[in-house]
């Protein structure tokens, strides 16, 4: 009895926060049946920010897993000087809101900003362009690889690393065939987390984008958009297409993580 | 010499793990590191093996000075007390390793596997990973893996510390078996004299970062050079300045002048063997060995009187 209550009490939790928001996002869009719906997220507007959300993640992952596995084991495995600053600095990006991210970046990088005229001089535009957005998505994904990482490289300490070192192995071997096989688990959950996280990125960006249909319109920002404009089902289409990104990224997580392995 | 250690210095901050510290290593030798811990033991493996810095001084393998070689260029085994097994390799490919890493061919590392897992005893469980077997198992197979790159040298770090004392006794009498079939210059450190006296040809008996006293086992029980040597190789009796072994401890019924009145506290079976723990009429304390038949004969029981007479002792200035 007492088993059951809990049991239902977690899952109604669950079923009132996350299962029935998603559902009804995913009912309405498919209110008039998916062909108005296709045709709502086959837009010129909507294909490109699609485009430009899966771009902007192809940018901004890969960045954030290199430098999140480097940051790890530089935390963990090095004694430098302001080592607790950048520990602590990493957390930065959950703790401070995206907007003032966002709002942080206009106003190094605009127009009178300190780097503004720089990158103007250099013929760059940062800020309601895509460098601005990639910007600002790395930003605010930076810490997940990082501390996914930390903990499994402190929990499986450095005697295996030595002990390929005795056997021959240069430190670049040692990190390739010892270290990265032994973090892997954690590095794909970071990937994941900080994938979910650069596709639904919305305040940093919407800052930096300038909302240019067509031009730095992400699909979140489509999302808003296409509402604003009182197209509904355009709405709430291109979420679902959001929420299947997201899916996909948890499942394919899921599916190459073999079962015996723990984190 | 295959191993020269000379002059080596090792600080850890304030802490001076290694003090001028110089050791020779004989080729084919299996010598024994031996001390308590913090004695430097350690320490001294790690800098022979060039995981560890020292500050200071020199180590020559083969007559090479590799003080300033990283360890993957020094050709040498290192057996981790906690083997340091690769927990994402199979048996079979925790051992090709080094082999590996060096590039040769394929069937050559196959064979050479195979070959070293039967030497190892582990044929049949080469496809097991390491958190599939038993300590005694890991660290054989770590052994293996060791071996498998020939090393010039084999270092390692209290091998047998954190196994059972039964699999440690099985482990130490096939180590010494496997020295004698492969030959490698071997250093071990342990805290275990008992472990030291049983299989190393050689001791190296340090404490607080320095040597105390090199020599086989023999020579370090019967002629130790200072008291830390005397009181930590094997069981001993202080009375004043003089130290004695319980087994020269000379129990009888009768005093003979040199003989002092003793009373049996408590009698310990030991097998052949029987400590009697004694304590003479000014209240020191002290405890002989004798066999059982010696034991039988005197009818010492707790409460009896006896006499002692230390047969052999040793003052250190």
């Amino acid at each position: 009895m007492h088993r059951w209550l809990l049991r239902g009490l977690g899952l109604g939790y669950l079923a009132m926060l996350l299962a029935a928001p998603v559902g009804v996002v995913f009912w309405r869009a498919f209110e008039h049946g998916i062909g108005p719906a296709w045709d709502a997220v086959t837009t010129p507007d909507a294909r490109h920010a699609f485009y430009l959300t899966v771009l902007i993640a192809a940018i901004a992952v890969p960045a954030n897993t290199v430098f999140g596995v480097v940051c790890a084991i530089a935390i963990v495995r090095r004694r430098f000087p302001g080592k607790g600053i950048v520990n602590a600095l990493v957390d930065l990006p959950l703790a401070l809101s995206p907007v003032v991210v966002g709002l942080a970046f206009l106003l190094l990088y605009g127009r009178g900003g300190w780097f503004g005229s720089w990158v103007s001089d250099h013929g760059i535009q940062v800020v309601f362009a895509l460098p601005g957005m990639v910007l600002a998505t790395i930003f605010v994904s930076l810490p997940f690889v990082v501390r996914e990482v930390v903990p499994v490289l402190r929990e499986i300490g450095t005697e295996q690393e030595q002990a390929a070192s005795t056997l021959g192995a240069s430190p670049l071997q040692t990190f390739a065939r010892i270290t990265l096989p032994s973090i892997r688990w954690a590095v794909a959950y970071g990937v994941v987390l900080t994938t979910a996280r650069a596709l639904g990125e919305f305040g940093a960006v919407s800052v930096v984008s300038g909302h240019i249909v067509g031009k730095t319109e992400t699909l979140t920002l489509h999302v808003e958009e296409r509402y604003q404009s009182f197209d509904y089902v355009g709405a709430y289409a291109a979420a679902v297409v959001l929420a299947m990104l997201a899916i996909g990224t948890l499942l394919a997580m899921s599916v190459f993580r073999p079962k015996e392995a723990t984190r | 010499m295959a191993i020269v250690a000379q002059s080596v210095t090792k600080r850890f901050g304030s802490f001076t793990a290694l003090d001028d510290v110089s050791i020779e290593v004989r080729d084919g030798s299996l010598t024994a590191l031996l001390g308590p811990s913090g004695s430097g033991k350690s320490t001294l493996l790690r800098v022979i093996s060039g995981l560890e810095r020292p500050d200071s001084g020199r180590v020559l393998i083969e007559g090479a000075d590799l003080t300033r070689q990283p360890p993957q260029k020094r050709g040498v085994g290192f057996v981790f007390q906690h083997y340091a097994a690769f927990k994402h390799m199979t048996v079979r490919e925790n051992v090709a390793f080094g082999l590996k890493i060096r590039k040769q061919p394929r069937a050559e590392i196959r064979d050479r596997v195979a070959e070293l897992l039967e030497l190892v005893q582990l044929a049949g469980l080469a496809d097991r990973y390491p958190a599939q077997l038993s300590g005694g198992q890991r660290q054989r197979m770590a052994l293996a893996r060791a071996l498998a790159v020939e090393p010039k040298v084999l270092l390692l770090d209290e091998p047998f510390g954190a196994l059972d004392a039964r699999v440690r006794k099985e482990l130490r009498a096939w180590l010494r078996r496997l020295h004698d079939e492969v030959h490698v210059t071997t250093i071990f450190v342990t805290h275990d004299q008992e472990e030291a006296m049983e299989i190393a040809d050689q001791i190296v008996l340090m404490n607080r970062g320095r040597v105390e006293q090199v020599g086989g086992p023999r020579e370090l029980y019967e002629e130790p050079q200072n008291e830390f040597v005397m009181t930590f190789v094997g069981p001993v009796n202080r009375l004043g300045d003089e130290f004695v072994r319980p087994h020269d401890i000379e129990l009888r019924l009768e005093p003979n002048g040199e003989s002092e009145r003793a009373t049996v506290e408590r009698v310990v079976h030991l097998g052949f063997e029987v400590r009697v723990e004694l304590r003479l009429d000014d209240g020191r304390e002290l405890h002989a060995q004798v066999t059982r038949e010696e034991c039988e004969r005197l009818e010492i029981a707790p409460g009896a009187e006896v006499f002692v007479r230390p047969r052999h002792t040793r003052v250190f200035a």
